[in-house]
């Protein structure tokens, strides 16, 4: 959670920062990643086929994984160990969120200053194994309902339960 | 150099730091209660069962009390409906809707200005029950759980809601708080590993996502057709993870030649949440001129703008058309503060609402462990640095040198605090003014370009894998 020098005052605040701002990043190789259900999970661009996307995912515990096409094919990199796709999540996430809160999240204890590489190389040596592929089909509806929010429509009636959220400022 | 007597428009920043009667003991019954969400009251204990008691009573003296007392009864043995736990935050609300009207009863003070009175209630419409009862359902359930008991199972179930909601505008006021309180809890599970929590603001979001459940809880403004000229004071962003509002501050000089009223007006979008900072600019700004027109420094004419007895301009670019240039320091000096005040809506009686444009000059400037305060007419008030927004060229270092400062006075945590939204400040000999929002418009700054740029290309990326999998 968000440093801050007090914690009464913290406590006390209505608009206390709970969660750090997504940092952007570009978004062609991984358009979705995020850190939810219990896994890091997201959705990799085929760097093949337009139409294709891999729908990845790590388990929090165990670090059990997952890779499959949108059409449900098995992801042939993800036998034994994680593919590309898996490897790239795993990237992107630490771009967006920070090396720290993925490590945090994923309870892996490396120096967070090591980045993705080390993240991924301590999960690889505890040998996950290979997930179900359970975890794909919701996965692949909350990418659907991330691109669902460039479909709403703005507005211009005020939405006063805003000024509970001032802007992220903090962002890199 | 403007005169300290009232007529000058200087706020008495004397009277923000004196003590409000009967703060503290009504801060004290909201704290305990919200610390009984902590634990949830699926079995609570001794302590959460008495701060529910003390709740009960705060509001005893009020149309509220018999319903209060009934739900307290049954919280306190684990035994409340979502009915109970409805009235449960709607004591919480009336206790802090009190406590707003003390703060803001001293804002009017302090800055003498005039408020509009409140005209009668209407209820809004009773729309979507079902979405809004299973919102209510997910509600109970969490405050039954309490924040040590949240884990993914629990918080996702907010999600089918949110989805269902969010394209009905009706309905957006529910979703986007249920939306950015829910990213919150999901970032924060499983809640037994948290050290502490975010007392008040949960609680905070918590009970008004329980009032806004109540069918008609929005309410439907009264609405009026405006004409005059618009004078733009500063912009105000907010912005969570998939949902981003500015909110201009204006001062609005009817044609008829009425008193001149202080305004806002709003546009929000939905948004994904990797499109963050500057990039948030160019959702807004294809369904609303004026933030550009604010950056820029001009005024606007409206013809016919509806407009909310609490101010609420709901803009549409249909009735507004580009004015002259009008320096929003010359508006604050002159116009700010001959203003009226519009009324406050019932549900938004609450401290974390209060945002009212202010104009200060002729203060020192302290900067200790990087906190800034302005000491004004003697008095220390606070700088709220933290809602300077990253999507423009405003920064805290801008305000820690600047000798006059258009800002919202807002009031946190205990304390009034002052929001800056523009500064003047000296660069090079000459005094140029900085505001919050210049870049609402657009931006010639280079990193500002190239974060508007790659935001541009997040949002390209998204809507192109949007047209083949969303409609396959
Ligand atoms: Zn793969």
């Amino acid at each position: 959670m968000f440093p801050d020098g007090d914690g009464k005052v913290w406590e006390a605040s209505s608009t206390a920062r709970v969660i750090p701002p997504a940092r952007p990043r570009k978004l062609a190789k991984v358009p979705f990643v995020e850190l939810a259900d219990g896994r890091l999970q997201g959705v990799v661009s085929s760097g093949s086929d337009i139409g294709r996307v891999y729908v990845s995912s790590v388990a929090t515990r165990g670090y059990s994984f997952a890779c499959s096409t949108n059409n449900n094919r098995p992801c042939g990199g993800a036998r034994g160990s994680f593919c590309k796709h898996i490897q790239a999540l795993i990237t992107e996430a630490v771009l967006q969120y920070g090396a720290e809160r993925v490590a945090r999240y994923l309870r892996v204890e490396v120096d967070a200053a090591a980045g993705a590489p080390a993240i991924i190389t301590t999960m690889t040596a505890t040998r996950p194994a290979q997930a179900d592929g359970t975890a794909a089909a919701p996965v692949f509806s909350r990418f659907l309902r991330h691109l669902g929010y460039l479909e709403l429509v703005a507005d211009t009636t005020p939405l006063p339960e805003m000024q509970w959220f001032p802007p992220t400022g903090a962002a890199a | 150099m403007v005169s300290t007597d009232r007529g000058g428009g200087l706020m008495r920043a004397d009277l923000l730091a004196e003590p409000v009667p009967g703060l503290d003991e009504a801060l004290a019954v909201v704290e305990a209660f919200d610390r009984t969400l902590i634990g949830g009251l699926l079995r609570p204990q001794p302590t959460q069962a008495a701060a529910l008691t003390e709740l009960a009573a705060a509001v005893a003296g009020t149309p509220l009390a018999s319903l209060v007392a009934e739900a307290v009864e049954k919280a306190a043995v684990g035994a409340a409906s979502e009915d109970h736990l409805l009235a449960l935050a709607a004591a919480r609300t009336a206790l802090l809707g009190a406590i707003h009207d003390a703060l803001t009863t001293r804002v009017d003070e302090a800055t003498g200005r005039g408020r509009a009175g409140q005209p009668a209630a209407k209820p809004g419409a009773f729309e979507a029950v079902n979405l809004l009862a299973a919102a209510r359902a997910w509600l109970a359930d969490l405050a039954r759980a309490g924040w040590q008991g949240i884990d993914h199972d629990l918080v996702s179930g907010a999600g089918q809601v949110v989805s269902a909601m969010l394209p009905d505008p009706a309905l957006r006021r529910p979703a986007t708080l249920l939306d950015g309180f829910a990213a919150e809890l999901a970032a924060c599970c499983p809640g037994a590993a948290l050290e502490r929590f975010p007392v008040r603001r949960w609680a905070d979001l918590w009970s008004r996502a329980m009032m806004l459940t109540h069918p008609g809880a929005g309410g439907s403004p009264a609405m009026e057709a405006v004409t005059g000229r618009l004078l733009p004071l500063g912009v105000d962003l907010h912005e969570h993870a998939t949902a981003v509002q500015a909110q201009v501050h204006a001062v609005f000089e009817p044609a008829d030649g009425s008193s001149p009223r202080l305004v806002r007006a709003s546009v929000s979008a939905p948004k994904p949440d990797t499109v963050v900072g500057v990039g948030v600019w160019q959702l807004l700004r294809p369904h609303m001129s004026l933030p550009a027109a604010a950056g820029d420094g001009r005024s606007m004419h409206l013809t016919d703008m509806p407009i909310t007895a609490e101010g609420d301009l709901i803009w549409s670019d249909a009735h507004a058309r580009l004015g002259e240039p009008a320096d929003a320091f010359a508006t604050a000096r002159v116009a700010l503060p001959g203003a009226g005040a519009g009324a406050i809506a019932p549900l938004d009686r609450h401290p974390a609402v209060i945002a009212v444009p202010v104009f200060l000059e002729d203060y020192a400037v302290q900067r200790d462990d990087g906190r800034l305060a302005f000491t004004v007419a003697g008095q220390r008030l606070p700088v709220d640095a933290d809602r300077i927004p990253s999507a423009g060229p405003l920064t805290p270092d801008a305000v820690a040198t600047s000798s006059a400062c258009i800002g919202l006075l807002r009031w946190d945590a205990g304390s009034f605090r002052v929001q800056p939204l523009a500064v003047e400040t000296v660069v090079k000999k000459k005094t140029v003014a900085i505001h919050a929002g210049a870049w609402a418009g657009g931006t010639a700054d280079k990193p500002a370009v190239k974060a508007e740029q790659a935001a541009t290309e997040a949002v390209r990326v998204l809507r192109e894998r949007a047209g083949k999998l969303l409609r396959t």
